[in-house]
């Protein structure tokens, strides 16, 4: 591990043991008053989900067009931090939901298509795990139309209807709600970064591993 | 005539409970949270504990597991490197 990973980690951990406190500074909504403050998660959550999905999309497409062995495990990286995120902005999203729209769960475009993409996700990495040799060239096409998904999610709020805040809701926050949501989101991409590069390393280990293997039997 | 009366009657007691059976929405639907019964309603602050214990539980046991899956790459790694050698 490098000192700027060990770094990132250490600077992404303070600030998520002190993100209670600067999230409960943050005055609560006029309409939906507590439950709210699971945005300060939720949002950085779903935008680390998607920053996975393009990381491995690009990867994915150096992969295979400009046919750079590194960036294989840069995709496999970013494709599981896509997972994991994802997950926390699957389940977070619901618990908001349920106090705030009554339901769990609405099968509008946003969060569909959301799920969609975490499925594809996780279809990359059982096809990784499971597709045996070629499979990296199947899976870096299937980060590719992850990818694409991305921006219609982005935009799914403000062209149907929807319950799901807008995209408009970031830019027109107070100050006091923006400040605790832009440290949230320096927590989550500090996290991911690191993350991105552990994960990446390890995947580099494992071909190195699988080489020697390799040359030890024809040896 | 005395079947169209009573056909009548039954029609009218009847109509309050279809038209109560058919405003219950669907536990699909969105329903506004103030007609949500009062059994039904979560605590905000339940929620709220739930989400962020999820999110901490799940990105401490995926920075644990990547931890241990480096650790055990990076040993295997070195042990292979010094048979190599």
């Amino acid at each position: 591990m490098t000192t700027a990973v060990k770094a990132q980690l250490g600077i992404a951990a303070l600030m998520f043991a002190a993100s209670p406190w600067v999230i409960n500074a943050a005055p609560h909504e006029a309409t939906m008053g507590l439950v709210y403050k699971i945005y300060f998660y939720h949002m950085p959550s779903a935008w680390m989900f998607m920053l996975g999905a393009i990381v491995a999309g690009v990867a994915s497409a150096r992969f295979l067009f400009a046919k750079r062995q590194a960036s294989d495990a840069t995709a496999v990286a970013a494709a599981e931090l896509a997972v994991v995120f994802g997950l926390l902005a699957l389940v977070t999203g619901p618990l908001w939901a349920r106090k705030a729209w009554g339901v769990w769960w609405v099968w509008d475009a946003r969060l569909t298509s959301s799920l969609m993409l975490f499925l594809i996700f996780v279809a990359y990495l059982l096809l990784r795990q499971f597709g045996g040799p070629g499979s990296e060239k199947l899976s870096a096409g299937l980060a590719l139309f992850g990818m694409a998904n991305v921006p219609f999610i982005y935009v799914s709020v403000n062209y149907w209807r929807t319950l799901h805040p807008k995209t408009s809701v970031v830019p027109t926050l107070p100050v006091a709600m923006g400040i605790p949501l832009w440290f949230c989101v320096c927590a989550f991409l500090l996290l991911f970064l690191a993350l991105l590069s552990l994960r990446a390393t390890l995947e580099t280990h494992r071909a190195r591993i699988d080489s020697l293997y390799l040359s030890h039997d024809e040896a | 005539m005395r079947y169209l009366r009573v056909l009548f009657i039954l029609s009218l007691l009847a109509a309050p409970a279809v038209s109560g059976a058919q405003q219950t929405p669907s536990p699909d639907e969105f329903v506004p949270i103030s007609e949500i019964p009062a059994e039904e309603q979560i605590p905000a602050i339940n929620l709220v504990a739930a989400a962020y214990a999820f999110v901490w539980v799940a990105l401490f046991g995926y920075v644990w597991s990547l931890g241990s899956r480096l650790g055990k790459a990076e040993a295997d790694l070195a042990r292979l490197e010094r048979k190599d050698h």
